[in-house]
């Protein structure tokens, strides 16, 4: 960024805390927030429930196209040097191969942007491709075969021979702090931030706790392996991807092949799981590469142990809190600090201070996160990144000084509610935890909770019970766009760059759509998957629903500008303003006299074409830089640790939700569910295994890296306040992340009261319950 | 006579070359792509096809030669006559999925699942392990479905979707 771009951001981000309310987006409330149709809310079943069951969702390795070949990689077994040799005469050899791919005969091609470099920039990480014979990590695909079949083009890569200069490299956490860390950089800022003096309030507070807490690698393992089938015609390419980013991901991949933006369209329809992982990563370009060598339609499928080699996850955390308080709890110092290790090819020091910046009031903070650098697999964005593992240090401090202090965990935090976001000094846009937390408590029982641990045994099963506090930002990114085409038949066509990978985009949004404009559900279609749509809409940071929210808002905004231009003077809506009027039963009326209405049809009637087409664009995302739009949630876990193996089972688990208002209470109830599943796994069984000697990944399968499955999963309680924030479109903030924060806090508070033991090192598997 | 085996209904040879895996077979050279591939090594369940009706396995850990002349029913199979099959609509209706990549693996493997309860074989769960059938409850289905990873996390959906179908089966 120059000095003018970044004086250009501060300024904006400063006009944006200082504007007044009514000038920004979200300013005035969206009217669905008032006028609440029935459809916001409503449990209706996911649009696309048939073809899933059916088996006919298709995805991106199940596009079979003429003349198509598979492709099999190879990957260097070195962290760190170069090929010393490549001998693939064998595999170009065998039955079926059409062609074999190394540096040597690769066609040029510039590195990947880098994620969060530039607007669109979807690439893991910035290292050439197949560009020289240099290897940054111990994995990196270095051979690519292409055959008739997917059989012929494994046993060939099987046959290839690589030798390796190898060199020094660095693949442990300690080893890389050993050579001096780097401040964290996220989103432009450093992740560091001091309030006061911390040190000196902690040290001076009559009660205190301070430990270090340590959170491994991790996978995303999605079920649908990463493929694309691509193919080329002429200078124009198409990939069927499975992607978080359509638009991001064919301008990258236009950047590495020296295209024009416009001649890669991404499709993507349906995803088979992302969770932060299915953005742009080598196999892609490989693809594209291989395709473009060989001259014919390419589909390439990581094979699981290729997910683990090529796709980056969740990195290393050594997180430090240290919390000094009051004895009635108030806290005089707030500190989390620590390290995380990342690659110096990529941007992502998992921003784990995110839940003490905005969680707590204190008298003072100190918050820092330091980068050491390994020479390993570029770590990357997985669900809640930050939150995720910060809210594990942060929540599970706050319950051991609760215990020191003798007070209830719940009353501790409510006693550091802070009245203005405690950071930024910003107000809040609606904050409801504390309510959250009393509707939590009543449900789950937390009254029955005896504070000592060991207190509760049935039998070898020692019972506990534990809470802790989920946190995640409302987000909205820039450059939400629609295209929206409404007829006389009172049908709207929305089309937008959107994804879906499990949330039920289009589900919700045609909920919103038809609630917005009037209609029933049916005459709404919503279109989303493919880069040639307008918009640049990310599926991450639970920001897809608010940016489409947002981008809808604009559209109907113009839509109904132009519609009400289209009244004559006897219209009962001639004279109107856009802001006079809403959707209702198939027309526009004005909304303080809904008898003064038209039908779209009659509207349509006066067009030659009977339809109408606006293209719009969302606003400025500045609401986020001028009130603290936060969600939060009181997360409840009961377990039972068994006194003579350690083993641990879940029996209960709830989680009380302040996310805005919901719009389909079917899928977000699954949203929530499903990201304290995967909290589970974080708390309990989830670790990428690597040697620290090579930095080789060890468990490179779902196998060996577990999951949550069935048996893992107890029936778990949803709740919400429901309460609309009214500087958010429909008053929603968003529901995928923010599952998987508190859940392993929760789980280990629960585990202490069970049992006694504080695990803080996850994951806690049953040989650190053993006595 | 050409070697053949039955997907859903209708004849089909056996592939020439011995590596092909039914999965791959049903996937890749018949373009049924409902069944999935989540690990090809037997972890997740996805590619779970049934076989002669009831008999669940995993595709990608059989050679499709091994089957010849048997009956194979993938999720493409099940819906008769358009007509969703009950589990499928209950899935729709308790959200028993959501990207839905592992859903066809669970619906075949809840099928073949209450016919191993019928057959009276035991699981790690049950209490009695001689019984002729084995009685339907949470845990048995949470134990017994348990080879089918749902990262998405969708869990309470499928024990929902099947319980429900399985009272409504046995009424």
């Amino acid at each position: 960024m120059s000095i003018v771009q970044k004086i250009g951001q501060t300024v904006m981000k400063k006009a944006a805390e200082l504007a007044p309310d009514a000038w920004l987006p979200g300013g005035k409330p969206d009217p669905l927030i008032e006028h609440r149709p029935a459809l916001i809310g409503a449990p209706e079943s996911r649009l696309d429930g048939p073809q899933k069951v059916r088996g006919e969702a298709r995805f991106a390795a199940e596009y079979a196209l003429d003349g198509m070949v598979y492709a099999a990689l190879f990957y260097s077994n070195v962290p760190k040097g170069r090929i010393a040799s490549i001998d693939t005469s064998a595999a170009e050899a065998s039955p079926g191969v059409v062609l074999v791919m190394t540096h040597r005969n690769a066609p040029p091609m510039k590195p990947m942007p880098l994620f969060m470099t530039q607007p669109k920039a979807t690439g893991g990480n910035d290292l050439p491709i197949f560009q020289d014979d240099e290897i940054h990590w111990n994995g990196q695909p270095i051979a690519l075969v292409l055959a008739q079949t997917q059989e012929q083009a494994d046993y060939a890569s099987s046959l290839i021979l690589a030798t390796y200069l190898a060199e020094p490299s660095v693949t442990s956490l300690s080893a890389a702090k050993a050579k001096g860390t780097t401040p964290g950089l996220f989103q432009g800022e450093p992740l560091k931030l001091e309030i006061g003096d911390a040190e000196a309030a902690l040290l001076a507070a009559p009660h205190r706790v301070d430990s270090v807490y340590r959170t491994p690698r991790h996978n995303h393992n999605a079920i649908e392996l990463h493929a694309a089938t691509v193919f080329w015609s002429d200078d124009e390419l198409t990939v069927h991807d499975a992607s978080q980013g359509v638009a991001h991901t064919a301008w990258s991949i236009a950047q590495v092949f020296d295209l024009k933006e416009e001649q890669v369209h991404v499709k993507s329809p349906f995803v088979g799981g992302g969770f932060g992982g299915k953005t742009l990563w080598a196999h892609q370009i490989l693809a594209a590469a291989a395709s473009k060598l060989a001259g014919l339609p390419v589909r390439l499928v990581l094979s699981r142990e290729g997910v683990y080699r090529v796709v980056g996850g969740r990195t290393t955390t050594e997180q430090r809190v240290a919390l000094g308080a009051q004895s009635d709890g108030t806290f005089d110092a707030l500190i989390h600090t620590g390290f995380v290790a990342m690659t110096a090819h990529n941007a992502l020091p998992e921003p784990f201070i995110l839940p003490a910046r905005c969680t707590y009031a204190a008298g003072s903070f100190k918050l820092d996160v330091e980068v050491a650098t390994v020479d390993m697999l570029a770590n990357t964005f997985m669900r809640a990144p930050g939150e995720s593992v910060g809210s594990f240090a942060l929540e599970s401090a706050v319950d051991e000084l609760a215990e020191q202090i003798g007070i209830d965990p719940i009353e501790l935090r409510i006693r550091n509610e802070p009245e203005k976001d405690p950071t930024t000094g910003r107000p809040h846009s609606s904050r409801n935890l504390v309510e959250a937390y009393r509707s939590g408590a009543e449900k789950f029982g937390w009254g029955e909770r005896n504070s000592a641990p060991r207190s509760r045994q049935e039998g070898e099963w020692l019972v506990g019970m534990g809470c802790a506090t989920a946190t995640y930002p409302y987000h909205r990114m820039p450059g939400g766009a629609a295209r929206m085409t409404l007829s006389k038949d009172g049908r709207v066509h929305v089309e937008i760059a959107a994804h879906e990978m499990g949330m039920g985009t289009s589900t919700a949004q045609t909920q919103v759509i038809a609630a917005r404009l009037g209609l029933p559900m049916d005459h709404v279609t919503f279109a989303y998957g493919e880069s040639s749509m307008p918009g640049m809409v990310l599926a991450g940071g639970s920001q897809q629903t608010a940016s489409i929210g947002s981008t809808i808002i604009a559209a109907n905004r113009a839509l109904v500008t132009e519609l009400l231009k289209l009244t004559s003077h006897d219209s009962p809506l001639h004279g109107l303003d856009p802001d006079d009027v809403i959707g209702r039963d198939g027309g526009l009326c004005k909304i303080d006299e809904p008898e003064r209405f038209e039908s779209y049809a009659t509207l349509l009637g006066r067009t030659e074409t009977g339809e109408l087409t606006v293209e719009a664009s969302a606003p400025p995302p500045l609401e986020a830089q001028h009130w603290s739009m936060h969600s939060f949630g009181a997360m409840f876990c009961e377990v039972r640790v068994n006194s003579v193996t350690g083993e641990v089972r879940i029996s209960r688990f709830l989680g009380s939700f302040d996310c805005g208002r919901i719009i389909n209470a079917k899928t977000a109830a699954s949203q929530f569910q499903g990201g304290i599943i995967m909290g589970i796994g974080l708390a309990l069984m989830e670790e990428t295994q690597f040697d620290e000697r090579n930095g080789r990944i060890m468990n490179p399968s779902l196998a060996e890296y577990h999951v949550p499955v069935h048996m893992d999963v107890p029936e778990i309680d949803i709740l919400w306040t429901d309460i609309p924030d009214p500087h958010a479109p429909m008053g929603a903030r968003g529901v995928g992340e923010i599952g998987i924060t508190g859940t392993a806090a929760a789980i280990a508070n629960a585990i202490y009261n069970a049992c006694g033991k504080r695990v803080r090192d996850l994951p806690i598997t049953l040989d650190k319950l053993i006595d | 006579m050409p070697q053949t085996l039955s997907i859903n209904g209708t004849d089909v040879p056996l592939p020439d070359d011995p590596r092909v895996s039914l999965l791959d077979l049903l996937r890749d050279h018949l373009q049924l792509a409902g069944v999935k591939k989540g690990c090809n090594q037997g972890a997740c369940g996805a590619c779970t096809v049934l076989l002669d009706g009831k008999e669940r396995i995993l595709s990608c850990m059989a050679l499709a030669v091994q089957y010849e002349g048997r009956k194979v029913t993938s999720i493409e199979g099940l819906a008769a006559n358009g007509t969703l099959h009950p589990l499928q609509q209950a899935f729709i209706d308790h959200d028993g999925f959501q990207c839905g990549y592992c859903t066809p693996g669970q619906i075949c493997s809840s099928i073949g699942m209450v016919e191993e309860l019928r057959r009276g074989v035991p699981s790690h769960v049950t209490d009695d392990l001689s019984a002729e059938t084995i009685a339907f409850s949470r845990e048995e289905i949470q134990e017994r479905m348990s080879g089918n990873l749902c990262r998405c996390g969708a869990y309470n959906g499928i024990i929902a979707a099947i319980s429900e179908t399985h009272a409504k089966a046995v009424r």
